[in-house]
C-alpha cells in the first residue's frame, strides 16, 4: 500500500479564550500590573486521527462550532496544532474562500501570477495554464481591470479557475461549489468530477449531505471537536440527517 | 529548512516586491518619477529652511547635497520599516487561507523600498553633477575620490538594520495594534536626533546627550555615506563596526522573535 495523500495524528487545537480580547500595549501592561490576564482553554480538536488514502475523497461533516474550520485551516498549515502531526504529500490547492490572495488594486492578469505565486508555483509555470485560466474564467474582457472592479461572482470564478489549473494533488473544499451562477456552477462541478477522475484526492467540508454523497466516498462526523463517526460517505451522512432531525 | 523555503518561494517574493513597487505608483500621472520628486522637494524645502533661515554649519562643504544623503537614507528606514511593520496585519486574509512563509511579507515589503530608494539615488547623482558643473563659491562641489565607491557598504548595513527592526515591529504589530501609533511617534524623534539637517558639532549639548545622540546607528550609518559621497574620506571603521554590530544584533532579535512567535500571529491578525 502506498503512503496515504494526508494523514492527520492525535491533532488537538487548543484556544485561549480571553474574556476580553487584549489587542494593545496599554490593556496589556495595565493588566500585567494588576495580574490579571485571565482566559479560559478551549479545544476546538480533541484528539483527531485519520488518513486519506490518494485519491480518495473525504467529506468532513458537523454543526457549526464542531471544529470544522479548525480542521481544515490545521490540514491546510495555516494552523499550527497544539499537538500532533499532520502530513500531507502532494500539491494542496486550498479553494477556501476563493480569492483570499488576490491584491484589489492589481488587475485579474496580475493577480494570476500572484495567486500563483502564493500557492508556490513559478511565473513560467502559471504562463503556461495562463490561456487555460482565462478562458475557464470567462474573463476575457475584464482581465486587464483591477480587481477591486470586479462582482463577487467573478473573482470566484477568478479564484476557482486558478486554484484548478494548477493540477493540484490534494484538493481542500470549503463549501465553494456554489461559486458563480447556475451556469457556472454546473462548469466548475464538470471540472471538479474531471479532477476526480484524474485521482485527486480531496478534503470537502459540507453541510449539505447530498452534495457529501454525490461527491465523496467517505466521511467523519465531527462533534464538538472529537470524531463521532467515520465510515462511508452515504452511512455518515444518514447519521447526521437523524442528528438533524433531532 | 530556512533557506530551502526561501528557495521555495521565491516567486512570491519576487512577485510581492514587483506589486508594491507598481501599486505605489500606479494611479499618480508622473508614476515613478515621485521616487525622484519627493526626496528633490523635501530636501528643497529643508535646505531652505535650515540653509537660508537658520545658518548652518560653515565646516559642511556642501549644504544641500548633505541634506539630501540625510533625507535619503532616513526615508528610507522610516518608509521601510512602517511598511514592514503593516505587512502582516495586512496580509491577514492571505494568512488565514493559504501555509505561506509569512516572513516574506516583511521582508518583500524592505526590499521593494531599498529599490525605490536605490532608484531615488539618481537625484543624488544629479545634485553632485549639478553643483560640480556650477563651482558656486557658496555651495563647493564635493570632493569625490575613489571612497564613493565604498558608498554600498553604508546602504547595505542600512537594509540589515531595517530588515533586523522590520521583523520585530511586524511581530509586535500583530499582538499590539497600538505599536504603529508608537512608533510614528518614535519616527519622529528619530528624525531630529539623526543629523539630517544639522551637524553635532554645532550643538551645544552637554556629554551625556552627545553620546546619546551617537547611539543612534543611524547617525552612523548616515555620517559613513556622506564620508563616501561628500567628503570623499574613509568612513571610521568604528562607525562601521558599531552599526554593523548594532544592525546584526537587532537582525538576530527579529529573527528570532518572529521565528517563535509566527505560530500564534494566526490567532491574532
Amino acid at each position: 500500500m502506498t503512503e496515504p495523500a494526508i494523514r492527520v495524528e492525535n491533532v488537538s487545537m487548543m484556544f485561549h479564550m480571553h474574556s476580553e480580547k487584549i489587542d494593545n500595549l496599554k490593556e496589556y501592561v495595565i493588566r500585567v500590573l494588576r495580574h490579571k490576564v485571565k482566559y479560559t482553554e478551549f479545544w476546538a480538536l480533541q484528539d483527531i486521527s485519520f488518513e486519506v488514502a490518494r485519491g480518495e475523497r473525504l467529506g468532513v461533516l458537523g454543526f457549526n462550532g464542531a471544529g470544522k474550520s479548525t480542521l481544515l485551516k490545521v490540514i491546510a498549515g495555516v494552523m499550527k496544532p497544539t499537538t500532533g502531526v499532520v502530513e500531507i504529500s502532494g500539491v494542496v490547492a486550498p479553494l477556501l474562500e476563493l480569492g483570499a490572495g488576490f491584491d484589489m488594486n492589481y488587475s485579474g492578469r496580475e493577480n494570476i501570477f500572484l495567486y500563483g505565486a502564493t500557492m508556490g508555483f513559478s511565473r513560467a509555470y502559471i504562463k503556461e495554464r495562463y490561456e487555460e485560466i482565462i478562458a475557464f474564467s470567462e474573463l476575457k474582457d475584464f482581465i486587464d481591470a483591477p480587481v477591486k472592479n470586479y462582482s463577487s461572482g467573478m473573482r470566484a470564478r477568478l479564484g476557482f479557475s486558478i486554484a484548478t489549473a494548477v493540477e493540484p494533488e490534494v484538493l481542500i473544499v470549503d463549501e465553494v461549489l456554489s461559486v458563480g451562477d447556475a451556469k457556472f456552477r454546473a462548469k466548475s462541478e464538470k471540472k471538479i468530477q474531471s479532477m476526480f477522475d484524474r485521482g485527486v484526492t480531496v478534503l470537502f467540508v459540507s453541510h449539505n449531505t447530498p452534495q457529501v454523497r454525490k461527491l465523496c466516498n467517505r466521511a467523519i462526523l465531527l462533534d464538538h471537536g472529537k470524531i463521532i463517526a467515520q465510515g462511508a460517505a452515504d452511512e455518515v451522512c444518514n447519521l447526521y440527517d437523524t442528528m438533524v432531525k433531532k | 529548512m530556512f533557506l530551502k523555503e526561501l528557495r521555495d518561494y521565491r516567486y512570491l517574493l519576487r512577485e510581492i516586491v514587483a506589486k508594491n513597487i507598481k501599486i505605489q505608483y500606479r494611479n499618480s500621472v508622473l508614476g515613478v518619477f515621485w521616487t525622484l520628486l519627493q526626496p528633490l522637494l523635501t530636501t528643497l524645502v529643508l535646505v531652505f529652511i535650515f540653509g537660508k533661515l537658520f545658518k548652518p554649519d560653515p565646516s559642511v562643504i556642501n549644504y544641500p547635497i548633505y541634506v539630501l544623503c540625510g533625507r535619503l537614507l532616513y526615508e528610507f528606514y522610516s518608509q521601510s520599516t512602517k511598511r514592514a511593520m503593516r505587512s502582516v496585519t495586512g496580509s491577514a486574509s492571505v494568512l488565514k487561507k493559504v501555509r505561506v512563509p509569512k516572513y516574506i511579507y516583511p521582508l518583500s515589503n524592505i526590499i521593494s523600498n531599498f529599490i525605490t530608494f536605490l532608484i531615488s539615488l539618481v537625484v543624488l547623482v544629479g545634485f553632485i553633477v549639478y553643483f560640480s558643473l556650477l563651482k558656486s563659491p557658496s555651495n563647493p562641489p564635493p570632493s569625490l575620490t575613489w571612497y564613493a565607491l565604498l558608498s554600498p557598504v553604508p546602504l547595505l548595513v542600512l537594509f540589515l538594520l531595517s530588515t533586523g527592526v522590520g521583523l520585530i515591529l511586524s511581530t509586535l504589530a500583530v499582538f499590539f495594534k497600538d505599536v504603529e501609533y508608537l512608533y510614528d511617534v518614535f519616527c519622529l524623534l528619530l528624525f531630529y536626533s539623526t543629523p539630517v539637517f544639522y551637524t553635532l558639532k554645532r550643538l551645544n549639548g552637554d556629554g551625556i546627550m552627545l553620546l546619546c545622540l551617537k547611539a543612534n546607528p543611524l547617525y552612523h550609518i548616515v555620517e559613513m555615506f556622506r564620508d563616501c559621497v561628500l567628503r570623499g574620506q574613509l568612513f571610521s571603521y568604528i562607525s562601521l563596526l558599531y552599526a554593523l554590530g548594532f544592525s546584526l544584533v537587532l537582525l538576530l532579535l527579529g529573527g528570532l522573535l518572529f521565528w517563535k512567535k509566527q505560530d500564534r500571529f494566526i490567532l491574532y491578525i
